[in-house]
């Protein structure tokens, strides 16, 4: 498997193959040095006390000190000093793992299951892990991956990327990275999920934009997206009735502009309307009243697979 | 105050008497109330448990070696020792270790007192435990377990086998001897105190094991109902883990961390307070910042149960929750700094001697350094995203929990020995036990936080080819910590046996056990002791 | 005060200064467990708590499925015990020994009238199929793999029967309950936290009466009295949590909706 051998371990880290990377590498070294000096004041100080103060004679006399208020003082304040700002740079980092850019290029659905992904793109295609398939992604630019599991909590972890989310069964995670370079990325499991836990490894491929481009249009030839898919099911079951994708007020909130636009409920509380709240939305509209309109939508629970939810979803994003 | 003891007691004493022969035959002492008797009991129990469980972590890491062309353990096999290995060294070994074990012994000596408060509730702790003990172990015979010791759902509901169920009653029944002998010690320590021994006199392994209470106290119910719910949910469907049914399996996870992350301050508050009287006892030296350590382990404990999310930052929590648990871990780490920077400056100017026990406590000293370091490593968001489910963790629980708790372990053991047995345990035997555990452990486990950095996850029975080398080493490393506590094992064995017989104080510490004979009368005292000064007057 | 003359002869534990030091320690273990207790049940409140607010349906069409006038005389059973409990710690510590056996006894009673009640309530939901889980369904293995939508609940299938309906006296105003109850996705939610809940209520009911009939032994035994009544005042805290759980589950469960 000659993949495995464009993965090279020949450093503690591995390489830097995103920017985040590199700074995630950058609080790594600082966390390594300062705790290397911690060590040394700490660990280096007490071996030079074991060996000045070593006991001498049976009847050798120790001093008598209880305390020293500034130096107790001090050993705390500074270490709180230092794990605050430690605190904070890791927020910044986590910040920018965790909020994709604006400009994605490429936004992927990745469903885990016991042992293997599926990868489906906007335009419909689908691959399989089970068949090698690697996750093909453009370099230089970013992209998204819708995450969930059809059984057990699964996780996936790109060491490269330094970039890790968990994959939960009934729900969507997002996870997005921006590979600098074309290569090969190893992504392993790293949420037990039982006999081949260690055998679910697959590869993501980074090719050149242009490529990506090429291949994703390819591709396409033949297929119903997914949102061409929502569409018919939005029709089917009548969705029209009481939403509409011009704007107007009919029984329920238009869908036009909805997707990514904060929303206000009934309850003053408000609201992101990303995947999550969409698809939370559809399966049990009672979770969250818009601000003004009646709690009117039957429960589609049950009544709709995760496909054509995830459809329904591709569709409304479109309607602007 | 006067003291209760009659005639009859001394002229008991006199001739010899204590704890160990006050009664004779098995039955005295599986229906004895004496707190002595019961944490030699608990002793037992637990250093049987701690090889099953040790012999799971050699399998492991024979398996992970790669030694032979063809694993040695299949993957379900592997799954199961590796779950085994955690829930045994986790519920059966470190958090009851020290409280159950020393704490039980030395906590009514240390006070003054002549038992605990309710000492039949003491007696009724350890069946409870050796109950929950053999349920849990029972579910090794139905071979099922491979879930980890986490049993994060909907695996451990939907997809593995019955065992789970067994394993989890176990820990759950388990978790009522905890919560049991947690409000024991705290009713001791507010109640039985010798008369003169306030608050501020009591010695800091007093204070560490009253924290550990009170967060015994506090926690343990959580897993007690997380466990329930998890044992409804796999025998009658009740779905509140599972999505299928409306459930949340993130929720699981809430719930079982805020018990579990508390519990691992369960775990290293004791150790801590064994660390408090070894340095103070082989630097013949008072406490540097007594105060300051107390009123830390108390502090730890009361943040300990606000920080649970640091477990969670990549499974689905929202980024702002993962922030404040962020910050909050931070804290934590403050108290713990200052108890390092105190027992270091204890033994400046101290007159310092290097016997096992001491050996222990420095071999703490630099094992939980490295322990702690590595944990702000895991607090800090931006960097665990990283870490999380590698080995970089399991390098950093094993230092705190192993270097940390278990090294505290063996130096309490070979210190207040002499008291418990009459006899002293060879001492060349404790520092080659302790050279080959402390070289080992650092073979074993210091290159698993490089293997982490690498991304090697955790849980892997499997692994790809570069990983290798670090692996080998690794195993070797669990060799020699292996044969380290073989030759701990028959220092013990021949201290009891053959040891020359010990002085009540061979170590010429302060605190009160060491007034009293080795091993001590059945009441513990001769006279109630009534005490004028503070525990580690070296002067 | 005129007392009964107690026979009892009480020596306190060798480890203690005194009886009262014995009786203080006594009580602050009790106390101290008693926490533990409200901090278990605590915990399966914080969840009732969490499921109610993201499915306020289910848990309205659940909470008016339950008879709330039976819920209600067991509270008022309930809280009866605790005043006869009361009653008969304070016939102890007075050395009124009959009073208190026949206080202990009223107490044992007020327990056993309510698990009767909670085993008809129990009883009759598991005829008509308002239970959590996979039982709720008619082929208990149905719902594997995520296929649990397309399984038939025993609501469903009683519905259906109305030879069924009769004989397990489901009668209109039930029937429009019940239909509400399977019309909502996630509606053995509600089922799942109400026999946790109760079930776990009622395991501490049993065990109280156990303790009690206990207690009632050392009193005809003359084992407690005036000078001694520490483990009457135990139990009787015990069954004191016992029914506070219960005044909290009442509402939460049967009046909420």
């Amino acid at each position: 498997m000659s993949w495995i051998t464009s993965y090279p371990a020949t450093t503690f880290m591995p390489i830097q193959a995103t920017e985040i990377a590199k700074e995630v590498d950058l609080l790594y070294a600082f966390l390594i040095i300062s705790s290397l000096i911690s060590f040394v004041i700490l660990i280096g100080g007490m071996t030079w006390f074991l060996i000045k103060f070593k006991r001498s004679s049976v009847d050798q006399k120790s001093a008598y000190i209880t305390h020293n208020n500034f130096a107790e003082f001090l050993w705390s304040f500074i270490p709180l000093v230092i794990m605050m700002v430690i605190f904070y740079w890791g927020m910044v980092i986590f910040e920018k793992l965790r909020v994709p850019p604006t400009d994605i290029a490429a936004e992927i659905h990745v469903t885990a299951e016991q042992w293997a992904w599926t990868y489906k793109y906007a335009n419909g295609k689908e691959f399989y892990s089970s068949a090698n398939d690697p996750l093909v992604v453009p370099s230089g630019k970013a992209t998204k991956l819708i995450l969930t599991s059809k059984d057990v909590i699964h996780s996936f972890f790109v060491p490269t990327f330094r970039a890790k989310q968990d994959a939960v069964p009934g729900r969507y995670t997002q996870i997005w990275f921006e590979p600098t370079l074309p290569g090969d990325y190893i992504v392993f499991c790293t949420e037990y999920c039982g006999t081949k836990h260690s055998g679910m490894m697959i590869k993501i491929k980074a090719i050149p934009s242009e490529e990506y481009a090429a291949w994703y249009h390819a591709e396409s030839k033949g297929a119903d997206t997914p949102a061409d898919k929502g569409k018919v099911i939005f029709a089917q079951r009548a969705c029209a009735s009481c939403h509409s994708i011009d704007g107007s007020r009919i029984v329920g909130p238009t869908m036009k502009g909805l997707y990514g636009n904060a929303r206000k409920f009934a309850d003053g509380s408000t609201a992101k309307a990303d995947d999550q709240y969409l698809r939370e939305s559809i399966l049990v509209s009672t979770a969250k009243i818009v601000e003004s309109y009646a709690p009117a939508m039957p429960l589609f629970q049950g009544q709709l697979t995760d496909e054509e939810v995830e459809n329904l979803i591709e569709y409304i994003k479109t309607i602007k | 105050m006067s003291s209760t003891q009659t005639k009859t007691t001394h002229s008991h004493v006199a001739h010899g008497d204590n704890y160990l022969n006050h009664s004779s035959g098995l039955w005295s002492w599986l229906t004895t109330k004496d707190h002595k008797r019961i944490g030699l009991m608990y002793f037992a129990t637990v250093a049987t448990l701690f090889l099953i469980g040790g012999f799971f972590a050699l399998g492991i890491r024979l398996h992970l070696a790669k030694f032979g062309s063809t694993p040695l353990l299949d993957p379900d096999t592997y799954n199961k020792f590796m779950t085994f290995h955690g829930a045994i060294m986790v519920f059966m070994v470190i958090i009851p270790g020290i409280p159950a074990f020393l704490g039980n012994f030395v906590l009514p000596i240390q006070l003054g007192a002549k038992d605990v408060a309710f000492p039949r509730l003491n007696l009724a702790s350890y069946y409870i435990f050796v109950a929950g003990a053999l349920l849990a172990a029972s579910s090794m015979y139905f071979n099922q377990v491979d879930t980890g010791w986490t049993f994060y759902t909907p695996y451990s509901t939907a997809k593995t086998g019955n065992g789970v169920i067994l394993l989890v009653m176990g820990a759950f029944t388990m978790g009522f001897s905890s919560i049991l002998t947690g409000l024991n010690f705290i009713v001791t320590t507010h109640k039985l105190r010798a008369p003169g021994m306030t608050m501020d006199r009591i010695p800091l392994m007093i204070w560490a094991l009253y924290s550990t209470s009170i967060i015994q106290i506090l926690a343990t119910p959580i897993l007690a109902i997380t466990l329930l719910l998890l044992a409804m949910e796999k025998t009658l469907g009740v779905g509140i883990f599972d999505p299928d049914l409306g459930g949340d399996p993130v929720l699981f996870q809430h719930f079982f961390w805020f018990y579990s992350h508390p519990a691992v301050y369960i775990m290293i508050l004791p150790a801590m307070g064994v660390i408090s009287e070894l340095i103070t006892a082989f630097s013949k030296k008072t406490i540097f910042g007594y105060r300051a350590i107390a009123y830390s382990s108390v502090a730890i404990a009361a943040v300990s149960f606000l920080v649970w999310g640091h477990h969670m930052f990549v499974s689905g929590q929202s980024t702002f929750a993962g922030i404040m648990f962020s910050v909050i871990t931070m804290l934590v780490g403050v108290p713990t700094a200052i108890k390092l920077f105190n027992w270091i400056s204890t033994m400046y100017r101290g007159t310092v001697t290097f016997e096992a026990p001491m050996l222990f406590a420095l071999g703490f000293m630099f094992l939980f350094t490295i322990g702690g370091l590595t944990g702000v490593f895991l607090a800090s968001t931006g960097m665990d995203v990283h870490f999380h489910d590698t080995y970089f963790v399991v390098a950093h629980f094993h230092y705190v929990m192993v270097g940390g708790t278990l090294m505290a372990l063996m130096g309490g053991i070979y210190y207040w020995f002499p008291k418990m047995f009459g006899r002293m345990t060879s001492d060349l035997g404790g520092r080659i036990s302790w050279v080959l555990i402390f070289t080992g452990f650092n073979v074993t486990f210091f290159p698993q936080f490089i293997l982490g950095a690498m991304g090697m996850p955790r849980r892997y029975f499997d692994y790809l080819p570069e990983y290798t080398n670090l692996n080998q080493i690794s195993t070797v490393g669990s060799w020699l910590i292996g044969l380290g506590f073989l030759v701990g094992l028959i220092t013990i064995i021949h201290g009891i046996v053959a040891g020359e017989k010990a002085s009540a104080n061979p170590w010429g510490a302060k605190t009160l056990e060491w007034q009293t004979a080795s091993p001590p009368p059945h009441e513990n005292f001769l006279e109630t002791p009534k005490v004028t000064a503070g525990p580690y007057d070296f002067r | 005060m005129t007392s009964v003359s107690s026979t009892s002869e009480f020596h306190h534990e060798h480890h203690f200064k005194s009886a009262d030091h014995q009786y203080a320690s006594s009580k602050q273990g009790i106390w101290l467990f008693l926490c533990t207790e409200i901090l278990m049940f605590g915990g399966l409140f914080v969840g009732y708590l969490i499921y109610h607010s993201i499915y306020p349906t289910v848990f309205k069409n659940g909470s008016h499925s339950l008879d709330w006038k039976l819920g209600a005389v067991n509270t008022v059973v309930l809280l009866i015990s605790s005043f006869t409990m009361a009653a008969a710690i304070s016939y102890v510590q007075r050395g009124v020994h009959k009073l208190a056996s026949i206080m202990l006894i009223l107490t044992i009673a007020c327990a056993g009238i309510f698990m009767v009640i909670k085993y008809f309530e129990y009883t009759h939901k598991f005829h008509v199929g308002t239970i959590p889980g996979k039982f709720s369904l008619v082929d208990p293995t149905c719902a594997a793999g995520g296929k649990r939508a397309t399984c038939e609940t025993k609501i469903a299938a009683l519905l259906k029967d109305p030879k069924a309906l009769e004989a397990n006296h489901v009668h209109g105003e039930e029937i429009t309950k019940l239909k509400a109850i399977i019309s909502q996705p996630k509606w053995e939610m509600f089922y799942g936290f109400y026999f946790v809940m109760t079930g776990l209520h009622g395991v501490h009911v049993l065990a109280g009466m156990i303790l009690i009939f206990w207690v009632l032994i050392k009193n005809i035994r003359r084992k407690v009295g005036p000078e001694y009544y520490t483990v009457v005042e135990g139990v009787g805290l015990f069954w004191h949590v016992v029914d506070l759980v219960w005044i909290y589950l009442f509402p939460l469960l049967y009046l909420v909706g």
